[in-house]
């Protein structure tokens, strides 16, 4: 990708990744080579189905590379140890699983995992946007803007280095999703944390992001400045995908 | 009981073919193949048994109960389809079940050291403790199948596989000792178990009879136990890979 000289958080090379669906072998990811620059936010972008969650899950090593190595902070992720490779590179989910509980009780769930306790829960509220009246509420009777928000605030109880953000707001309505958008753009703000964050919303890949990824079945097609890739994406399917014409969703 | 008298029960087998071939239910062909299959098994069994019993050998004791639990293991390993090193896990639990029972049974004196006592309760402690680990199985690829994004998420937390897995493992614990638990609240209420049943036809005192059944029942109780606790802590860590990701067994998918 791009002539960039800042340091290297998360970085991919010539990775492929198949899975078995009904004993049949099929590649999702093929020959994937790319960096994502420390403190920078990479958005990705592509159809549905090519691949771009199963990238997110080998930086966290939810999933295994066949071949080809990922490597977290200079760190090849096999060799990390696992739990410790999981804190530091935090994953929120396109839905929020909330634990029977209150909302404190939730935000105390990866501290209480690693045998510690969360000093200042009402802090991590704040910091998403979210009343610390909250914290004695049960979890289950929050809207889906702020269960996404206590699930974020919940993984970065862990201060993680680098933030995987699997279509954080796509199960959201538009103010709600905003609005999360908008509490991840501070926490960058503040924490320069690092982030490779799945969208399949074009405006806000656009809003967000330093760096546009865009898959294609499995393919690194085009890896570039966002500015640039939205005002004159370079490969054939990426000018596609901005028309509308790419299969999968465009907004 | 004589062969004769016993031969006349054959007249249940024909009421049986008769209704499934009129009614073309079309079980007829297992009917005749159950009916040879239990009496041929039985009457081999009991021959065994007396021929056990008469020497009294503990050797042979041994060997019948390791006989049992080898079936037990075998028959509830299929639960467990697709689960690496199911086997071996279940015969592990099972032992352990009939060990610790049989040594509470016969060290407290409960029941004599012999293989009339030894024998027959040793068969129903495994036959139970090998339905029960059928359950817990069942169970367990289920619990995990179904909660399967909380375990992700937990692991995605930095949760280890144990501290992800555990609240469904012991679901499944629970779910697998149900129907031993309640089938020993309503026991006498709804239907007399068969032991007791056996022991008073064949001119047993019912007093005596039921209490062998409480012995039999509360070792039920804590060897189910036993089996499921072993099976459960045994087993979850195979639903795990090195990486400490979720690896369902294809037939739970």
């Amino acid at each position: 990708m791009s002539e960039q000289n800042a340091p290297v958080a998360i970085s991919f090379q010539q990775v492929f990744t198949s899975f078995s669906i009904k004993k049949e072998r099929s590649t999702v990811l093929k020959n994937i080579t790319a960096t994502v620059p420390k403190g920078d936010i990479v958005a990705l972008i592509g159809p549905s189905g090519s691949g771009k969650s199963t990238l997110l899950s080998l930086c966290n090593l939810l999933h295994t590379a066949d071949s080809g190595e990922v490597l977290v902070e200079g760190v090849n992720v096999l060799n990390w140890n696992v739990t410790e490779l999981r804190r530091k590179v935090g994953l929120v989910f396109q839905s929020p699983t909330m634990f029977p509980g209150t909302v404190r009780e939730n935000l105390a769930l990866a501290r209480r995992l690693q045998g510690s306790t969360l000093n200042d829960p009402e802090s991590l509220l704040i910091n998403v946007g979210l009343s610390p009246d909250l914290l004695d509420h049960d979890a289950s009777d929050l809207s889906g803007g702020q269960k996404q928000r206590i699930a974020l605030a919940r993984v970065l109880s862990t201060e993680p280095h680098a933030l995987l953000l699997d279509e954080v707001t796509s199960a959201l309505d538009p103010s709600a999703a905003r609005n999360v958008e908008e509490w991840i753009l501070q926490i960058h703000a503040k924490e320069r944390t690092t982030m490779l964050w799945v969208t399949h919303h074009l405006e806000q890949a656009q809003r967000v992001s330093q760096w546009t990824w865009l898959m294609v079945d499995g393919h690194l097609i085009e890896a570039t400045e966002t500015k640039r890739f939205f005002s004159s994406p370079q490969s054939e399917h990426g000018q596609l995908f901005l028309q509308g014409e790419l299969s999968g969703y465009l907004t | 009981m004589s062969l004769l008298t016993l031969s006349f029960t054959l007249a249940f087998v024909a009421i049986a073919i008769i209704l499934s071939t009129w009614l073309k239910i079309g079980v007829e062909r297992d009917i005749i193949i159950a009916t040879v299959r239990s009496t041929i098994q039985l009457l081999i069994v009991g021959y065994i048994l007396k021929i056990v019993f008469g020497l009294n050998n503990p050797l042979f004791i041994v060997l019948m109960i390791i006989l049992m639990i080898a079936v037990a293991t075998q028959n509830a390993s299929k639960r467990g389809n697709g689960i690496v090193g199911v086997t071996w896990r279940i015969l592990i639990a099972i032992t352990i079940a009939e060990v610790i029972a049989q040594s509470l049974l016969v060290g407290l004196h409960i029941i004599p050291a012999k293989a009339q006592y030894l024998i027959p309760i040793s068969g129903m402690i495994i036959g139970n403790a090998m339905i029960v680990s059928g359950l817990l199985l069942n169970r367990l690829q289920s619990e995990a199948a179904s909660h399967r994004q909380e375990i992700i998420t937990l692991l995605a937390l930095g949760g280890t596989p144990k501290q992800s897995m555990m609240p469904f493992v012991k679901q499944a614990i629970r779910a697998s000792l149900i129907p031993t638990i309640d089938s020993t609240k309503t026991m006498g209420l709804v239907q007399l178990p068969g032991m007791m049943t056996g022991q008073i036809i064949a001119g047993a005192d019912p007093i005596i009879a039921v209490r062998f059944q409480l012995v039999v029942l509360f070792s039920f109780m804590a060897s189910a136990m036993i089996a499921s606790i072993t099976l459960g802590f045994l087993t979850y860590p195979s639903l795990f890979n090195q990486y400490q990701q979720l690896i369902l067994p294809v037939s739970s998918k």
